[in-house]
């Protein structure tokens, strides 16, 4: 029963991690049309910007994280709409999947060349102790992560629903057209799409990199998660996100440990966000949480 | 182009390729040869994304199921014949039904789920060591024998790889031109009215996949007795990404762009061996700029180049045709 | 003369808003039914319902006295339903005359027939004599994108028919339209009506173009029927009058 609820808390952890990283992608989809394929990317790299900041240039940790957020704003961001959505999506949306596609490449051999290919440790926003709760052990790390995330996601549904420039984004998101009848300025609110999919998504950064260490390759297996979560909770809304992003980090973390159990190798871990992938797609395509789409031919 | 001169253009051609390997060493016709494989693969990514409008991530998965089939076979003693077609047998059917829930949801959805397949396909290949060999992979992979020669010699097997290419080449052209080929424009350019025609689209971008992913069998079939030697790697996602980008560089929807793209993903690591592991950075670059100002790939960069050339006669022409067909005001 | 379309209370709900409002109608065999309306009544709302596009939250559609609600476009059309777009939709990259073809090679022979047989699908002949009878004889091998938008149009209207359908379902084929192919394309509908005994229901915001063409027209407005006769007491009708003049 302990373990149980050990491995709950630790998927739930790296749950609300995907969960972030699939409210981005989706936010991205809905307001500009735009599927990025470099989402896992975007997930890998702003670790090594702390990781340049704290042994490169002898920065703390906090001080760090905050410029690896700012530069993936930036970068990630502002410059990647900017520059290659703005352009191409002029083009269609088959050169935009191809463009995000290659930045997603771009980013990867990136930061193997520009740093390296070794995985490396990243430090984490709370020790790796034990402590005791209820009798059981947890540990304070994940809890930490579960914290946060929780916390920004929990910021994210706020500013949505509360403030009025969270209503505009959500205007946009469920209808462009007719969000700008109604006098949003949409060309902003997408911009902010993006920044706040790089923000997302640099947060996820610093979360999972403890727990995952930082490698160039993680983009592929973080991008996955991002996408199963995305499609597992409806990719409708950003309430699906976040219920897929938990649900592939709890199912994730429970196939891992009872593996055995369920006759499948452990080696196949990968395989079950997969298997629920196909499961949702084959049962209730349009997500746990989404709409059945109105026919559209 | 009048369809007489494509012809002699492509009977040129093909002299062309079946001559090259006598004035050319082991290694330069061993590229030529993985260059016609790939080819083969980039033709089936192109009815895919060219033709039907999709986008499949899977290819070098379904390269991979091809290559491993085809080994194994052959070390069961099965002759090549049987081992080729139940490659592309096997990818076709696994097309199909991969395929079919995909395309009952929105668009994008097949993108993720031949994504899925392909990391799963991948930890198969990985994981089954006493199918696969693992992480260690097949080795000593035979080449087939035709009439009792052995096609093991370069340019032997160069001209059978040529032969088979030339035959799977012919069969995707007469597809293309065929009312099929026909259906899968009108899906791509305007699904809502092909299906108000009568065109199933469900069915025809099913098949199109289906086909499509029945070539990376077939050129899977080819590759294993090539290289003579397969590992899981080339047969990850990331591979399955440079099929899409080398279809799409060399001109989706064209005939001729795969064989360009194929030409410019095998020769580009070889130009570009003094940047070393800088050259998919630099491909993936080229692929950004390339589909801000050229969508249509190095075929439509050709394509507009040649227009330019010809642009006084061009204009008329146009204007002429316009004032016939214009109806007075 | 039987009802080749019989259309009975239908509804389509768009989460609060009710675009159609329970209409039913009939149509006959021959005959050339306007349907016109403000901007908003429901016209292309009920047409999608009819042709497969949506599905309805109410009501029914015969189609020579058979059920049809909610079949897919591509059913319909094989059961001799074509229609035309407001918005073009031709291929733009296929000729006219494949245009044409592809219009009409789902119709006939098998799957199989169609990837193995003739490039053309039996349909060249056919193709011609439709090209021909729209006029179209010096377009048929120029690539649909480069015509003018009444071409185009005309095309459109065109590729409905190379499957020989019963019912054709016209949106706006008049819309933006210069006055002599306009007159062109009334000529030539009114001649496939007559030769080939087709029935039309067409939308139209164009008052000269449906009331010369039209045998009955049916006045929508708000979701609902409301007046329905013969095109110069339509015109008269005061319900119609204010419904126009309130927008």
């Amino acid at each position: 029963m302990a373990d149980l609820l050990q491995l709950l808390i630790a998927g739930l952890a790296t749950g609300a991690i995907y969960a972030l990283a699939a409210i981005g992608f989706t936010l991205l989809w809905q307001t500009s049309q735009t599927i990025n394929f470099a989402q896992g990317e975007f997930v890998m790299l702003p670790a090594f910007f702390a990781l340049v900041a704290m042994h490169w240039f002898g920065l703390p940790f906090w001080l760090s994280a905050l410029i690896a957020i700012g530069c993936a704003v930036i970068l990630l961001g502002l410059v990647f709409k900017l520059v290659i959505v703005d352009p191409l999506i002029r083009q269609g949306v088959l050169p935009l999947v191809i463009s995000t596609i290659a930045v997603g490449l771009l980013l990867k051999d990136g930061a193997k060349e520009a740093y390296s290919a070794e995985a490396h440790r990243f430090p984490s926003i709370l020790p790796d102790r034990l402590v005791d709760v209820l009798g059981v052990k947890i540990s304070l790390a994940q809890i930490g992560v579960l914290a946060v995330a929780l916390a920004a996601i929990a910021a994210l549904q706020w500013f949505l629903a509360a403030t009025p420039t969270g209503r505009q984004m959500q205007a946009t998101a469920q209808n462009p057209g007719v969000a700008r009848i109604l006098g949003v300025r949409v060309e902003r609110m997408v911009m902010l799409t993006f920044v706040l999919n790089a923000a997302l998504a640099a947060v996820a950064s610093l979360l999972i990199s403890p727990i995952y260490l930082v490698k160039f390759s993680n983009g592929e297996t973080l991008g996955l998660a991002a996408f199963v979560a995305a499609i597992v909770g409806g990719f409708n809304q950003v309430r699906g996100a976040i219920a897929g992003g938990l649900l592939v980090g709890v199912v994730d973390n429970l196939a891992g440990a009872y593996s055995g159990f369920i006759g499948v190798s452990s080696s196949y871990r990968q395989a079950v966000p997969l298997a629920l992938l196909v499961l949702v797609i084959l049962f209730r395509p349009q997500g746990l949480l989404g709409r059945r789409e109105e026919r559209s031919v | 182009m009048r369809s007489g001169l494509a012809w002699a253009a492509v009977a040129v051609a093909v002299l062309a390729l079946a001559l090259a390997p006598l004035g050319l060493g082991r290694y330069d016709v061993y590229i030529l040869t993985l260059w016609l494989v790939t080819a083969v693969a980039a033709l089936g990514v192109n009815l895919i994304v060219g033709y039907a409008g999709q986008e499949t991530l899977a290819q070098a998965a379904f390269l991979g199921i091809g290559a491993y089939m085809s080994a194994l076979l052959a070390k069961a003693g099965v002759p090549f014949g049987l081992a080729f077609f139940a490659a592309g047998g096997i990818s076709f059917a696994t097309g199909l039904a991969i395929g079919f829930p995909a395309l009952r949801v929105q668009k994008h959805y097949l993108a993720f789920v031949t994504l899925a397949f392909s990391v799963f396909v991948w930890l198969v290949i990985r994981n089954e060591e006493w199918l696969t060999g693992g992480v260690m992979g097949l080795k000593d992979i035979e080449r087939p024998s035709l009439f009792g020669a052995s096609l093991r010699p370069h340019r032997l097997f160069f001209w059978f790889v040529l032969a088979i290419a030339a035959a799977l080449t012919f069969a995707m052209w007469w597809l293309v031109r065929s009312p099929w080929g026909r259906a899968f424009t009108a899906l791509r350019e305007n699904p809502v009215r092909a299906e108000s025609l009568g065109v199933n689209v469900r069915r025809y971008t099913l098949l199109a996949f289906a086909i499509g992913s029945a070539y990376g069998g077939f050129a899977g079939a080819l590759y294993a007795p090539l290289v003579e030697f397969i590992d899981p790697a080339p047969f990850a996602l990331g591979p399955s990404l440079l099929f899409l980008l080398m279809v799409v560089v060399g001109g989706s929807g064209s005939f001729v762009g795969p064989f360009v793209g194929a030409a410019v993903a095998v020769l580009l690591p070889e130009w570009l061996r003094f940047a070393e592991s800088y050259y998919l950075l630099i491909y993936a670059a080229l692929v950004i700029l390339m589909m801000a100002f050229c969508p249509t790939g190095l075929v439509g960069l050709a394509g507009r180049l040649w227009s330019l050339r010809r642009r006084p006669a061009r204009i008329a022409e146009d204007e002429g045709a316009r004032a016939l067909g214009e109806a007075k005001p | 003369m039987s009802a080749v379309l019989e259309v009975r209370g239908i509804e389509k709900q768009f989460g609060g808003l009710r675009a159609v409002d329970g209409v039913s109608f009939e149509v006959r065999q021959g005959e050339i039914v306007g349907l016109i309306g403000p901007n908003g009544s429901g016209k292309s709302t009920l047409f999608n319902c009819i042709l497969g596009q949506f599905e309805p939250t109410a009501g029914e559609v015969m189609l020579d006295g058979r059920r049809v609600t909610g079949l897919r476009p591509s059913q319909l059309n094989r059961l001799g339903v074509g229609r035309t777009f407001q918005l073009l939709q031709v291929f733009p990259r296929l000729t006219v005359r494949e245009n044409l073809i592809l219009a009409g090679q789902e119709h006939q022979g098998s799957m199989l027939g169609r990837l193995f047989g003739a490039r053309d699908a039996g349909l060249s002949a056919e193709a011609k004599r439709t090209i021909e009878f729209f006029r179209l004889g010096h377009l048929a091998d120029a690539r649909a994108g480069g015509l003018s938008y009444g071409q185009q149009k005309l095309l459109d209207v065109a590729m409905a028919f190379m499957a020989g359908p019963r019912l054709v379902l016209l949106d706006e084929p008049a819309g933006g339209v210069n006055l002599t192919m306009l007159a062109d394309l009334r000529e030539r509908l009114e001649t496939v009506n007559r030769e080939r005994g087709a029935t039309f229901v067409v939308i139209e915001h164009n008052m000269e173009f449906v009331m010369a063409l039209c045998s009955r027209i049916l006045v929508l407005a708000e979701g609902r029927i409301i007046a329905e006769g013969k095109p110069h007491e339509v015109r008269r009708n005061p319900k119609v009058i204010e419904a126009y003049l309130g927008h």
